[in-house]
């Protein structure tokens, strides 16, 4: 064991953890510890049970067997075993920021940051008191933010900053992040591990959940594996080199994914989809592009460079100022997404719980709801219909559900992904734009994704797939076009892709450096 | 039964569940009381007891055939409710429906028309109110709760100016057979009639087509729906027409009971007896899953209560508090969190 990480006492220490939610034994005699000054990244494919740990850990989920010990913490766990509710496991010193950003949008940065220890005077809010203190936060992290400002109209990377502000704002022994990194780019990325270190040092407790492997390696102190809800082990960093690690979190070796073949050498005449002069606002200035059948476009650029948005333009989503879009050649009513999805155009956006998943709903009828959409509200599915459609999808997919009546809400969130990706593969579409497709989900599943998206390529679809991950971009797509500042800063041809040719471009834009 | 039809039968019980069990436990207290009172068990089905049935004139009466026929009037706001509320909606303004359809029905009779032609003319003062809620709520983005309170407080001057300030008496053959008619070889009141016709089409309209899942969704994520390709706001819409069109029904078997309309009483804060009944089968206020038989058994449940107060000689000042304890208690045992709540104090409490 590391020397370092080996004298460093112990923060919180959970022992034999178990945890069941009907049809599904989430977790098994987990035993994890986190010391004071350690990255301790905790790994896992989808449903490894890494998000039942942590809300265990946070007093969200209660643990059906199992202790949780915070040393130094004032005040013992009124149950005596571990936090009964989310204040309980804060007051204790731990303290999280979820994946899904669980802040208010409606309130301010500062207010946001505040919420719930707010100081009063006479029973009066002392604002600039906590616009004062929300600044420091968030000077500490090394941002200069007008705390004054609206949450939702932040970008999702400063919401992520705010929200890890929230969580070192009170006095943390623990902080959990989970994905963190999600939806920040390189640089930010960067910011952020530079705090964390800096955090790390002053003795703070942090554990991390990524599925990026290169991050992890990066920053972490030692690595604790799970899956299916069991503890794999625990291992100092440098004692696990990513192949391995890899090989802990699917139980099988993975080889890195090789470049799919170039484009066919005869691209059809008539474009899929062909957009022109697309523009929206002061998100996306003009763009052009056409895709054709058969082949992935990779969309690539920084975060708010537009990518986002130039797909939610195309798919009608947000309704352009300017351009038009077509589908085989045929004009599609700018704005109207019905029309899209009429002319063939399927969108999976970024943001799976605010755009894609109706939680109340089941699995079946979150995967059906594209499609009786489009059947209209008086030609229902025949019943027998409708599970043959779901049952196929689900072995198709591989969904991980107890069964197609469950719950959506019951599923990981890579399984809710896959629910959403054939939601929209059951209108058999031609053109199919993904936003993000594998955003938080672990290689495994991310290898499914790819090659099934391949797969569909091959059967005469259209993709164009909007991915941070350059490599991923690199590895799917025939072409890219970059974005840069809201506009086209390039198109790198099919022989020419690489991750140096995207970067060149995202960072010199079509100038030469 | 396949799975699926199994999930849905499972939500349709839990939802009727547990209105049904306080209405059959305000039965049981209503029979220990008349067994009191005349001292034989008997006595609770016999003339004056709380659940006899007695044939007068050839038709069933009775407390029980009471609660029936009254209990229509908040069972057909609650279905209409039930759906705005499924959609992510409130309406606050079917009681003032009640009272401009009531209105329109009395003056059309008034002026000389007959009943056959003031019924269909109230119903289409009924949907004109339904599409201004719908058009303010989707074309004009109101929050529904402020859109439709517009027409509650509104549209109380319209029923005055339609009735001129007065409150309008008639007699007509059609319209009273609403609230008294008789359906030969079918001893049930009409009102229950109409209200069980108005619950089998909204049940063939939302259940037997992909409309109740389409609502269910638009409530469960607005968002994700429209992306999804639903026609959100039409269905929406529609909602908020279905509930007018149900509170229009309720305003004339209620202005055909008392044979007058007063533009100033006639639905007086039922909306919040229709917001109740949704609530106490099951819905939540924030949209998604509806079960139109928790609504309809949660209006019978109000008027079970209604009318144990009046039996038992209760106040009407003070009424409103013993009906309140009763719905309180029917929507914390119907909330599963509540229960499993429950348990954990019990349990700690043996040991």
């Amino acid at each position: 064991m590391d020397a370092r990480t080996e004298e460093l006492p112990v923060a919180v220490r959970a022992q034999g953890l178990g945890k069941s939610f009907p049809g599904v034994r989430a977790l098994t005699n987990v035993d994890f510890d986190v010391r004071h000054g350690e990255v301790h990244a905790l790994m896992g494919e989808n449903g490894a049970g890494k998000s039942t740990l942590i809300r265990i850990l946070s007093g969200v989920h209660r643990a059906d067997e199992g202790t949780i010990t915070v040393t130094g913490a004032a005040v013992p766990f009124r149950n005596g075993r571990f936090p009964g509710s989310p204040g309980e496991a804060e007051r204790a010193g731990i303290s999280v920021v979820h994946q899904e950003i669980d802040l208010l949008p409606n309130l301010s940065v500062a207010e946001n940051i505040g919420l719930g220890r707010q100081r009063t005077r006479f029973g009066l809010l002392l604002q600039r008191l906590m616009r004062e203190r929300a600044t420091a936060a968030l000077a500490r992290l090394g941002i200069a933010l007008n705390v004054r400002l609206r949450l939702a109209d932040c970008p999702i990377a400063v919401r992520q900053m705010v929200a890890i502000a929230r969580a070192l704002d009170v006095s943390a022994q623990l902080l959990i992040l989970d994905e963190p990194t999600s939806s920040l780019d390189a640089e930010e990325t960067a910011r952020l591990f530079t705090m964390l270190r800096r955090l790390r040092d002053g003795g703070l407790a942090i554990v991390l959940i990524s599925h990026s492997i290169g991050e992890v390696c990066s920053i972490a102190d030692r690595i604790t594996v799970l899956r299916n809800g069991t503890r794999v082990g625990t291992w100092n960093a440098p004692e696990l080199p990513p192949a391995a690690l890899v090989e802990m979190m699917t139980g099988r070796t993975v080889t890195s994914g090789e470049r799919s073949s170039v484009a066919p050498a005869v691209l059809p005449e008539l474009p899929a989809l062909r957009a022109e002069d697309l523009a929206c606002g002061h998100v996306l200035g003009p763009v052009t592009l056409s895709l054709h059948a058969g082949e992935t476009l990779g969309i690539a650029g920084l975060l708010g460079s537009g990518r986002s948005e130039l797909l939610r333009a195309i798919f009608g989503a947000d309704a352009p100022d300017g351009g038009t879009v077509a589908v085989k050649g045929v004009r599609v009513r700018p704005g109207s997404v019905r029309a899209s999805i009429a002319a063939g155009m399927a969108f999976l956006s970024e943001d799976r719980a605010r755009d894609g998943v109706f939680a109340d709903l089941s699995v079946g009828e979150n995967l059906l709801m594209a499609l009786q959409a489009r059947c209209g509200a008086m030609r229902p599915i025949p019943r027998t219909e409708a599970k043959a459609i779901v049952d196929r999808f689900i072995a198709a997919l591989g969904i991980r559900a107890a069964s197609a009546d469950a719950p959506i809400a019951s599923l990981s969130g890579g399984n809710q992904q896959k629910v959403l990706l054939a939601r929209w593969l059951a209108i058999e579409p031609t053109v199919l734009l993904l936003d993000e497709p594998t955003r938080g989900m672990d290689v495994g599943a991310r290898a499914e994704i790819e090659s099934l998206l391949a797969s569909l390529r091959h059967r005469g679809l259209a993709l164009a797939i909007v991915s941070s991950e350059l490599d991923e971009t690199v590895r799917t797509s025939q072409r890219v076009l970059v974005l840069r500042d809201r506009a086209v800063a390039g198109m790198i041809e099919s022989a020419d892709v690489s991750e140096g040719a995207i970067l060149a471009l995202v960072a010199h834009g079509g100038d030469p450096a | 039964m396949n799975a699926s039809a199994m999930h849905s039968w499972h939500r349709w019980r839990s939802a009727i569940a547990w209105p049904l069990v306080a209405i059959v436990m305000l039965l049981l207290v209503n029979a220990a009381f008349d067994w009191t009172r005349t001292g034989t068990f008997a006595g609770a089905f016999q003339r004056g007891g709380f659940l006899s049935i007695v044939m007068i004139d050839g038709r069933p009466t009775g407390a029980i055939m009471d609660t029936l026929s009254r209990g229509a009037t908040v069972a057909l706001l609650a279905i209409g409710m039930a759906l705005v509320i499924a959609g992510r909606g409130i309406d606050l303004s079917i009681g003032t429906v009640m009272a401009i359809t009531g209105v329109t029905a009395a003056a059309v009779v008034d002026r000389g028309a007959p009943g056959w032609l003031a019924i269909p003319a109230a119903l289409a003062a009924a949907l004109v109110c339904g599409a201004w809620n719908g058009f303010l709520v989707t074309i004009g983005r109101l929050q529904p709760f402020v859109a439709t309170l517009i027409l509650m407080v509104a549209g109380r001057g319209i029923a005055q100016a339609l009735a001129d300030g007065q409150i309008l008496t008639f007699r007509d053959p059609v319209i009273e057979f609403l609230s008294g008619g008789r359906v030969p070889w079918l001893p049930v009141p009409v009102p229950l009639l109409v209200a069980m016709l108005a619950a089998l089409v909204t049940f063939i309209a939302t259940r037997r087509t992909a409309a109740g899942l389409l609502l269910e969704a638009v409530g469960s994520n607005p968002g994700a729906a429209r992306l999804a390709g639903i026609r959100e706001r039409l269905l929406v819409f529609v909602t908020y027409v279905a509930s007018a069109l149900c509170a229009g029904l309720a305003g004339l078997i209620e202005c055909a009971r008392v044979r007058s309309a007063d533009p100033s009483r006639l639905g007086l804060s039922l909306e919040l007896a229709g917001i109740f009944a949704v609530v106490a089968g099951g819905a939540s206020l924030a949209g998604g899953r509806f079960v139109l038989g928790g609504a309809i058994a949660g209006a019978y449940l109000l008027q079970t209560m209604t009318t144990t107060m009046y039996a038992r000689d209760v106040s009407s000042d003070v009424a409103p508090l013993p009906i309140a304890c009763v719905i309180l208690a029917v929507c914390l045992l119907g909330s599963p969190r509540f229960r499993s709540d429950l348990r954990a104090i019990v349990k700690r409490g043996k040991q």
